[in-house]
């Protein structure tokens, strides 16, 4: 798509107003509708939205395929991790108040926090590392074939 | 809704019909919103309507872009649709109304979560505090799914040829 100036321009205005929109889901998830699901698909759409618009190969530079499989199990550990910190601090296996054991519902706010980026870590790794899995396969069609 | 899907079905090109179940899925979003479910239609909005579409996309351009007509008679799959249709919807007529006080899922665990989460957890947000706290072992589930999801679609797709591609340079070098 090298010659579609008008996507291109309104592309890399978009991305970054996407993204935030993507941390906004994520970490307002506890006051709006919202959490580590959605945010984590939105965030996902940024770059795809960059790669189908630019190329497989740039959005790569930015988001090399090795990292975005490292982020995959990183969000997993992260959530499962939250639970065994609160096993070590002698609490129930995710029971979020052994986050702050004198304000169980702040302890909850933590632990919910951690456990919301774990899922968005790892649903934006799985998205992006899909995406990245069909598009390095596909053969570049010319638009008309469209 | 019902118009897209029918469109859907006659359709012949595939790229007109990955559009049209885009639009499917933005719909029944806004039926969610229509009926208070806003978590989920987001939810819909963002994985059905747009990262779907995407994929779909992009198997369209990996394989052909025109649906082959088929020869056999469409009655025996008709014939089932409808006597699933049916069933459906008579299992649907069991079914307490929509918003009923006295429908099964308001009355046991759901009234003890509305009770319990405003001094417990303190957040505005229910569906989140159901959704991490009292429900975090399926959550982890969930995303233990869609971990285990994403390693199987990378072993299949992009993982066999690279392997391919380390055999050849072997060779190569030997």
């Amino acid at each position: 798509m090298r010659h579609h100036l008008i996507l291109r321009v309104v592309t890399k205005l978009l991305v970054g107003t996407i993204i935030l929109f993507g941390l906004y889901v994520q970490f307002h998830g506890d006051f709006s509708p919202g959490g580590g699901f959605q945010a984590g698909v939105i965030i996902a759409v940024a770059f795809i939205l960059y790669g189908v618009v630019f190329s497989l190969d740039q959005v790569q530079r930015v988001f090399p395929p090795w990292l975005v499989h490292k982020l995959v199990a990183l969000g997993l550990l992260l959530y499962a991790g939250t639970g065994l910190f609160s096993f070590m601090r002698g609490f129930r296996y995710l029971d979020y108040a052994a986050f702050d054991p004198h304000h169980p519902s702040h302890g909850q706010h933590y632990g919910i926090l951690l456990v919301e980026a774990g899922v968005g870590i790892t649903v934006t790794g799985v998205m992006v590392a899909i995406y990245y899995a069909f598009a390095a396969r596909t053969p570049v069609i010319s638009d008309e074939e469209w | 809704m019902v118009l897209t899907a029918l469109a859907v079905v006659r359709m012949r090109s595939l790229f007109a019909v990955v559009m049209l179940s885009g639009i499917f899925t933005l719909l029944s979003a806004l039926l969610f919103v229509t009926m208070d479910a806003v978590d989920v239609a987001f939810t819909e909005a963002a994985v059905g309507a747009g990262i779907t579409t995407v994929l779909m996309l992009g198997t369209l351009a990996l394989t052909s872009r025109h649906e082959r007509p088929t020869a056999r008679s469409p009655l025996i799959p008709l014939f089932v649709v409808f006597v699933t249709g049916a069933a459906l919807i008579y299992g649907t007529m069991d079914m307490p109304n929509f918003g009923d006080p006295t429908a099964p899922a308001q009355t046991h665990v759901g009234a003890d979560y509305i009770a319990r989460t405003p001094e417990e957890i303190d957040l505005p947000n229910m569906v989140t505090a159901v959704l991490a706290s009292y429900r975090g072992y399926d959550t982890l589930g969930e995303v233990a799914v869609v971990f285990t999801a994403g390693i199987g679609v990378l072993l299949l797709i992009s993982g066999l040829r690279r392997r391919r591609r380390k055999d050849e340079d072997n060779e190569g070098s030997a």
